[in-house]
């Protein structure tokens, strides 16, 4: 409904374009700023919302309140926090290599924006429905890590480098088993695109067919996303705040931002190839797809407020040993059937 | 003495046991690597106070590690010499505010040693309940920030939140919540019984009436359910550490502490414990009426097998249990009478010198007491477990990874305050 109506103003818009005569090259690129705005604006939002509902979660979690001051039952606390972190003043170190280190923040948003082009966030809402979503997905979202490795390098301290060596290794270690559970999918589906996989999902969601692989994606994508209980790059208790310690004022909390869309897109990956994505019955397709990604996102709030953190090595044998030859017998056997 | 050193060969790790953790894997290598120097502190999340660890790390690996104290240097024991020995009695609370009323417990009883004095047994049992309650909240904040230290966060706020009700329990008997003030020389300063709390209904406690009419809940009453209820929450915390497979595996199997070398560093308390040697203070030197404690709980000071952290971590939240029991049974069991024998205004103390120890929740707190009969104290030294347990850190962590440089020193329990005095 709601895609209807863009798509007819659209068209209208595009035959008055045609009609002035001017190139239509210039309209595509007006859609796109347009379209990308939109996109920072959701991000924008939805991690306000999102670092509301986690500190709300964890504090129900841990019998207190959560934030409660700051509006009525602490809704504007987002805001406030968004404010003060404005205000903060920018420091870059006296020894940190400044472009490089300023940089940083900034690309590590890159793939939390390219990769929302692909979501399909409601029937026929999606920006542009690749036909290889998702191997667009998994080859942009490894831009982070080297946005990750340029912060915890050109910082120039101990803790940042360990912070960014640390998440190199885990990120190279968790993407395989990520991959992989999600192929599986893909072979139920015929297609890599995403708008294709939810309409495979039609008359039953993945998770029955690829219980497995819902949880080693599971598994992964926490890891990718650096969530306890693998928050080993950023773990305070060891080293500091690792590859954001000496970030502060915006900067950090472009890193912060990025690490909560990264957050809310694995969520909405995860309800798109495993639950279904935006189908469900008598409410709109955009709320369906909400509360499926609002589960996930739960479930990633749970992880963090129940379990204590791995460490590295616990965590490479994590990887290799046990999820990657549980997501090549899932595979496997996927494969197997589907022949048959 | 002999089943004893029979009982330490027996704990004791073996030679091959020894060699493998020497010859851990991290330890060996065919590639050139380069070492680097990293300062752990004093400004750092989980140093549990201001300690400064300079570490020799290749990689991710310590190869070297050396403590640097003395950040929270005050001079307690030269502060001693120049108070009068009632003066002296707060500054004490501040050697190791996790436990003040353990630090206090010992400084009276050294005190009243060598003064002669002596103390009513109503006064004996309260020092013992209140001692219990605090060895409790001691051991709260222990295993709060170990799991905080671990990456968990929920079962640190659940830990205080049960420390908490220790808080109020100590406020409503002394006005105060961290540093007491409260034991006496010749007894403690209010009587249990006339600690009340009008705030009573206690929602954690399960009491949600208020059972004490007008005048609120006494302690006795909010103590024994806080001793009744305690048990379960500390199963709680089993269930979400003890039974978590992600804290077994960062517990399990590092941080060995052998016996002898924890006796060569002078370890004690849990510590020594959980490597296997039941040394135990209050059971050793049957101080105030620990004796009739043991004997009528029946209970045994917990030990350990291997000396890991695992080990330390277990025989803790056993003596958390233990403490529990301890407190019914003296609550049953206090007699009535005074709670303070008369001691006079200006305490002198007559000439001689003596050491007193405790079991404080880290060990053996000590106070070397000399008197040359004024109303001062000559000298007085104090000895803090803390010292000596970080003493034994760098033997502990050689060869181990950062992330297990956290867990071992969290599992020592070191607080330094009481480090640096």
């Amino acid at each position: 409904m709601i895609a209807g109506w863009i798509n007819s103003c659209y068209e209208s818009i595009r035959n008055w374009w045609v009609a002035c005569g001017i190139p239509l090259v210039w309209l595509d690129i007006i859609r796109a700023i347009l379209l990308g705005i939109v996109l920072a604006i959701i991000v924008v939002v939805a991690v306000l919302i999102l670092t509301y509902v986690e500190r709300k979660v964890a504090g129900h979690f841990q019998s207190r309140m959560g934030p409660m001051r700051v509006g009525w039952h602490g809704l504007l606390q987002p805001i406030a926090d968004a404010i003060k972190l404005i205000q903060k003043e920018d420091i870059v170190p006296e020894k940190a290599d400044y472009w490089v280190f300023t940089l940083a923040p900034f690309v590590v948003f890159v793939p939390v924006m390219m990769v929302l082009v692909v979501i399909p966030f409601g029937d026929h809402l999606i920006v542009q429905d690749l036909n290889i979503g998702i191997l667009y997905i998994f080859a942009v979202s490894g831009i982070g890590v080297v946005a990750i490795l340029m912060g915890g390098w050109a910082s120039n301290n101990k803790w940042s480098l360990l912070g960014a060596m640390r998440s190199v290794s885990q990120m190279v270690s968790y993407e395989l088993p990520l991959i992989l559970s999600v192929l599986g999918v893909v072979i139920l589906a015929g297609t890599m695109s995403m708008g294709g996989i939810v309409e495979a999902q039609r008359k039953m969601w993945f998770i029955v067919y690829q219980p497995l692989g819902f949880i080693i994606y599971l598994f992964a994508a926490t890891a990718e996303v650096n969530r306890v209980p693998f928050d080993l790059p950023e773990a305070e208790q060891e080293i500091v705040a690792g590859y954001n310690t000496e970030y502060s004022g915006m900067k950090f909390a472009m890193f912060y931002l990025a690490e909560y869309a990264n957050m809310f897109i694995v969520s909405m990956i995860g309800a798109t190839l495993f639950l279904g994505g935006w189908q469900g019955p008598l409410l709109p397709s955009p709320v369906w797809f909400l509360i499926k990604t609002g589960a996930m996102v739960f479930i990633l709030l749970w992880f963090r407020w129940t379990f204590p953190r791995f460490r590295v090595d616990q965590l490479m044998d994590f990887g290799w040993k046990v999820l990657l030859p549980f997501a090549f017998i899932n595979l496997l056997v996927t494969a197997l059937v589907v022949i048959i | 003495m002999a089943e004893d050193r029979d009982r330490i060969l027996k704990t004791m790790i073996t030679e091959d046991e020894l060699s493998a953790i020497e010859a851990r894997p991290e330890l060996k290598k065919d590639y050139r690597t380069e070492e680097f120097w990293m300062n752990v502190g004093p400004q750092h999340p989980s140093t549990h106070g201001v300690l400064r660890l300079v570490l020799k790390m290749d990689g991710e690996v310590i190869v070297d590690c050396v403590p640097q104290i003395g950040y929270l240097h005050r001079g307690l024991d030269k502060m001693a010499e120049l108070k009068t020995y009632n003066q002296y009695l707060p500054y004490l609370d501040r050697a190791d505010y996790v436990s003040a009323m353990l630090t206090e417990h010992c400084y009276v009883m050294a005190v009243e040693k060598l003064a002669g004095i002596e103390v009513p047994e109503r006064a004996e049992y309260i020092r013992v309940i209140v001692s219990e309650l605090n060895r409790i909240a001691s051991h709260l904040v222990w295993l709060g920030v170990l799991s905080l230290d671990l990456g968990a966060i929920t079962p640190f706020l659940y830990c205080f939140r049960e420390r908490e009700i220790i808080m109020d329990l100590f406020e409503m008997l002394c006005g105060q919540r961290l540093t007491y003030n409260y034991l006496r020389f010749g007894g403690v300063a209010f009587d249990i019984d006339e600690a009340v709390n009008p705030n009573a209904p206690h929602k954690f406690l399960g009491i949600t009436v208020n059972p004490g009419g007008e005048r609120g809940v006494d302690f006795t009453t909010l103590a024994y359910r806080f001793a009744e209820v305690f048990p379960d929450r500390v199963d709680d915390y089993e269930a979400i550490l003890t039974h978590n497979e992600i804290f077994l595996e960062r517990m399990a199997g590092i941080g060995y502490l052998p016996l002898d070398v924890a006796l060569s560093y002078g370890v004690t308390g849990p510590n020594i414990r959980g490597s296997g040697f039941a040394y135990d203070i209050r059971k050793v030197d049957k101080y105030s009426i620990y004796e009739k404690v043991y004997n009528g709980t029946g209970i045994e000071p917990p030990t350990g097998e291997k000396g890991d952290c695992w080990d330390r971590y277990k025989v803790r939240i056993q003596e958390m249990r233990d403490s529990c029991k301890m407190i019914k049974w003296c609550l049953d069991n206090i007699p009535d009478g005074p709670i303070r024998s008369k001691v006079p205004r200006v305490l002198k103390v007559a000439e001689g010198e003596t050491y007193m120890r405790i079991e404080a929740p880290r060990g053996e707190f000590g106070i070397y007491l000399v008197s040359d009969g004024t109303n001062k104290p000559y000298r007085l030294k104090l000895r803090g477990p803390s010292f000596s347990n970080l003493s034994v850190l760098p033997y502990m962590i050689r060869g181990y990874k950062v992330a297990d440089l956290i867990a071992i020193f969290g599992s020592l329990d070191v607080i330094l305050p009481d480090c640096d005095r």
